[in-house]
């Protein structure tokens, strides 16, 4: 007789791999000496077996693991579709933010250019500078900025000289000259070409209506020109046409 | 644990719990809001799971506590009352069934697994765990959450219960027939 009396539940644990591997042991040395119970493990492995089946028998839907990836996802916008959703926005933030940094800065450099000529004229002391002579400004910015100029001879127009100050415009360095032409000043701003933070304004020196003022820009001997005042456009010409000529 | 584990560790089980949920049900739509309510309650206790410990067991005990109170748990439980007759019919039958009946063949498979979409809940969650899951006594008894003599005592009693269903199809079938 065996220790156990040939108990089915003890055969099962043994199987389940329950046992204490010395009270195992004992099982082992059983089955072998004992038919019934050999053949009782062999139904319960077959049992087993055939439970195993249930395993996967069921299987969820695609729809419903979906489902729940989503409900527990930290990122509730996971997925590939949702992923690809991702890469449009950070398109179109990449797209806003080049429109962002290229179409004001048109609007930019014409806002910059009027703010340093009405600050000059709305300031107590509009130029650094005050002299009608052109053979006193010019000297005065030499060590001052980086470049020189002409000023054009005005004797004979119905241009003034009011004097000049120096400017910054995106941090570069420059001239700025105010002339008047009867009750109107008008300014003439003078950068280096290379560092001209302006060059969206329209070349060529054509008088443009902006807002109320009337603005045009030029290059000329590597310096950037702006003109930008209230004046007429055939009077702005007029002084534009100087300048060029002052400095061919 | 932290939340951001959550879905990693818990998305290799879904189609294990999937599983046992449909066997538990017996019902795709019952089992799939059953896996769900799972995961939405794992996934807001997760903070307290303790790393280390088994975390298929820890789901295996809110997808199993979760069914009990559900519907269908209920319902499968109220039917499954009659457990005490049974099992000493069981245990009796058991006793007279001669161990070479009991070599099953593998044409025999569906039966057995027809037999067990047949037991009352209460063994039919104990074999998957064991049989299936193939979880430690100490495992099914945390899931469960019974003694650990009592999953031996139940788990051979299911074993009985599912051989006696398996060694009566032709009774079954004869009553399926009338």
């Amino acid at each position: 007789m065996s220790p156990f009396d040939c108990d089915t539940d003890v055969l099962a644990q043994y199987l389940d791999g329950e046992l204490p591997l010395d009270q195992a042991g004992h099982i082992r040395q059983h089955i072998s000496e004992c038919p019934r119970c050999a053949a009782e493990v062999g139904a319960l492995i077959s049992m087993k077996r055939s439970l195993r089946a249930a395993d996967g028998h069921f299987t969820p839907a695609p729809e419903f693991r979906r489902k729940i990836q989503q409900q527990i996802s930290r990122r509730p916008h996971r997925g590939w579709d949702l992923r690809l959703s991702w890469v449009f926005a950070a398109l179109a933030v990449v797209l806003i933010a080049l429109v962002w940094l290229e179409h004001p800065r048109h609007a930019d450099a014409f806002t910059e250019v009027a703010d340093l000529h009405v600050s000059a004229l709305a300031s107590a002391n509009p130029v650094d500078v005050v002299s009608t002579d052109r053979h006193t400004v010019k000297p005065w910015f030499a060590g001052r900025i980086p470049f020189s100029f002409n000023i054009p001879e005005l004797q004979g127009t119905e241009f003034t000289l009011l004097g000049g100050r120096i400017v910054y415009l995106d941090q570069h360095p420059g001239a700025q000259l105010i002339f008047a032409y009867k009750q109107h000043k008008i300014s003439v701003l003078i950068f280096r070409q290379s560092s001209a933070p302006a060059n969206e304004l329209t070349d060529g020196g054509k008088v443009e209506k902006r807002n109320t003022f009337n603005i045009a820009a030029w290059n000329e001997q590597n310096l950037r020109f702006i003109v930008i005042g209230d004046t007429a456009p055939t009077e702005m010409d007029k002084l534009i046409q100087l300048i060029k000529t002052a400095n061919e | 644990m932290d939340p951001e584990f959550f879905e990693q560790l818990a998305m290799p089980l879904f189609d294990s719990l999937y599983n046992l949920a449909h066997w538990l049900t017996g019902d795709r739509v019952d089992a799939e809001d059953l896996v769900q309510e799972t995961y939405a309650k794992a996934l807001k206790g997760f903070k307290s799971f303790q790393e280390g410990t088994n975390l298929r067991a820890w789901m295996f005990r809110i997808l199993r506590n979760t069914f009990l109170t559900s519907r269908s748990g209920l319902a499968a439980r109220s039917t499954s009352s009659l457990e005490d007759e049974e099992e000493e019919a069981g245990a009796l039958a058991a006793h007279s069934i001669t161990p070479e009946s009991l070599l099953l063949r593998s044409e025999d498979r569906q039966r057995v697994l027809d037999a067990l979409a047949e037991l009352p809940v209460h063994y039919r969650e104990i074999l998957l765990l064991c049989e299936v899951e193939e979880l430690s006594y100490r495992e099914i008894a945390d899931v469960l959450s019974l003694p650990i003599g009592t999953v031996m005592s139940r788990l051979s009693r299911a074993r009985n219960s599912l051989r006696r269903l398996v060694e009566m199809p032709s009774m079954r079938s004869q009553h399926e027939s009338v």
